[in-house]
């Protein structure tokens, strides 16, 4: 059950509890993060779960793949180094204690 | 902002949720009650057609779970019908005749399906698709079903022809129409589609209307114009039309859907205002009102409400953008195609994706592309900051390198 924790846009962040194997967008909608839209439902269709994974983590988490990393050009706040779709990255216990940003906008 | 009543929505789907979840996110603090006739949390519509699903248990398509409304205050009042609207008392009355008053009122209440206008529709094994038990109903009957045969070759049927081809059954789509997706999408598209379909096993019957449905308590054969089909499950998607008798009934101006302003307020009544595929209204794309049955309408609008009422109002001008996931096919569309002069269709970089673009004089005014989500979104930015792209742009181009192009020289695209 890997804890993540969602530092939001206005400076407060929300610590999660989460499951192994769902993906980090159900994480943040099902404890109601604000900011993760997710507006297709984890269909990497939309870009509006747009996350910055913080650097000590990036590399754990992972590059995007094929198909995010050219929707990543078209988020609503501009890509980053970090930028990742948060339904395409799946949880898991090696990922407990995760730290994404949450960016100011995302449709 | 405060007051005695506070709000009231009608329906609990996706565009209900957005007018609550916007409300409280935009810090409204007076009485929240959502009523909704189904006895499940809000949940997602999209996946019910997406994937075949069995699990009795719904939390799986669950919008929130049920601990966002108890934290943010919001009344849930699930499988409560609201039977009708008192507009000068300013209350709701539901089906056990308890009054619930208001200070706003947000009609969300959907749409419900056609229904198959034959003999026989009423026999086992024929089902529409809406609500999650539908879902449920239909998973449960493909796990034995060998001969589907899928009235109505729109999104719900082609998309549900696609679960059950997958699943290993025989499948024919029969539609009366000449083509697939007739009204919905461009005319290439719909004969580029219906031949990746036929490919991945499933018979396209087009200009085929259904006379009856036949069989001894349950189905056993679907009569067309043109023969006999063998069925054991037959599930029809050929329209639904919104759910706007309340609003009618309550003397609001209604026509297909209940009328409203750019602030999505009826135009009879400004305490009452209409939300998702029970709503029409004046659109920027659009020359005159238009209903749109899509997530991105139900979600948009319910926030632009939950978010006036909270005391931000603005017009309602948001895109219109949908998608369809019809076995390896995600079709995505950006943009209104209705009036267009000029398609375009336009190969992607790789084979299975396509782009169409559609054209108003010379200024692309909507998108229609296939296994390209980057293309789509491009789209999107583009035509939500009203970027002019003429057919000599895309010449030898795409909306994403625009769109880049843009970016990259400062400009935000």
């Amino acid at each position: 059950m890997p804890i993540v924790i969602f530092q939001l846009p206005d400076g407060t962040e929300r610590k999660v509890t989460a499951e192994s194997g769902t993906a980090l967008m159900q994480a943040a909608v099902s404890n109601g993060v604000d900011g993760i839209v997710a507006e297709c439902g984890g269909n990497a269709s939309c870009a509006t779960c747009h996350v910055y994974v913080d650097e000590q983590h990036t590399a754990l988490v992972g590059p995007p793949n094929g198909v995010e990393e050219e929707m990543l050009d078209f988020t609503a706040a501009e890509r980053r180094a970090t930028s990742r779709l948060s339904c395409q990255v799946r949880l898991s216990d090696a990922l407990d204690g995760l730290v994404v940003h949450v960016p100011e906008e995302q449709v | 902002m405060t007051s005695a009543a506070g709000v009231v929505v009608v329906g609990g789907g996706q565009a209900g949720y957005s007018v609550v979840s916007a409300l409280r996110g935009a810090g409204y603090d007076g009485p929240v009650t959502v009523f909704a006739d189904e006895r499940h949390l809000p949940y997602q519509r999209p996946p019910l057609s997406k994937q075949a699903h069995t699990e009795p248990d719904g939390t799986r398509v669950e919008l929130v779970p049920e601990s966002f409304y108890r934290e943010r205050a919001i009344g849930l009042r699930l499988g409560e019908r609201v039977t009708a609207l008192d507009t000068a008392a300013r209350t709701v009355v539901t089906g056990t005749g308890t009054r619930v008053p208001y200070d706003h009122l947000v009609l969300a209440t959907g749409a419900r399906n056609r229904r198959l206008p034959v003999p026989g529709a009423g026999l086992d094994g024929v089902h529409a698709l809406r609500s999650l038990d539908d879902a449920l109903a239909i998973g449960r009957a493909l796990t034995t079903a060998r001969d589907v045969v899928v009235v109505g070759g729109g999104f719900i049927g082609l998309e549900l022809a696609q679960v059950a081809v997958a699943g290993g059954a025989r499948v024919t789509v029969l539609e009366l129409a000449g083509r697939l997706l007739s009204r919905a999408v461009s005319p290439q598209l719909q004969e580029h589609l219906r031949q990746r379909h036929e490919h991945s096993g499933v018979r396209i019957l087009t200009g085929t209307g259904v006379r009856a449905v036949e069989g001894a308590g349950r189905v056993e054969r679907v009569v067309t114009d043109r023969g006999v089909l063998p069925a054991d499950l037959v599930v029809y998607g050929i329209g639904a039309a919104p759910r706007d008798e309340l609003a009618r009934d309550a003397g609001l101006a209604v026509d297909d859907g209940v009328i409203v302003d750019e602030h999505l307020r009826s135009v009879t009544d400004p305490r009452i205002s209409a939300v998702g595929d029970c709503a029409r209204h004046p659109h920027p794309h659009a020359a005159g009102l238009v209903r749109l049955e899509s997530v991105q309408n139900a979600t948009d609008q319910g926030a632009l409400v939950g978010r006036r009422i909270a005391g931000s109002a603005a017009p309602y001008r948001s895109l219109p953008w949908f998608w369809s996931d019809q076995g390896a096919v995600k079709l995505q569309i950006a943009g209104l195609r209705t009036d267009t002069d000029e398609v375009r269709v336009v190969p992607g970089d790789s084979p299975d994706r396509l782009a169409a673009y559609a054209f108003r004089g010379d200024r692309l005014v909507a998108a229609e592309t296939l296994n390209w989500p980057a293309e789509h979104l491009a789209a999107r930015r583009l035509l939500e900051r009203q970027v002019p792209v003429s057919a000599g742009d895309l010449t030898g181009s795409t909306l994403g390198a625009l769109a880049r192009a843009r970016r990259g020289a400062g400009v935000r695209a």
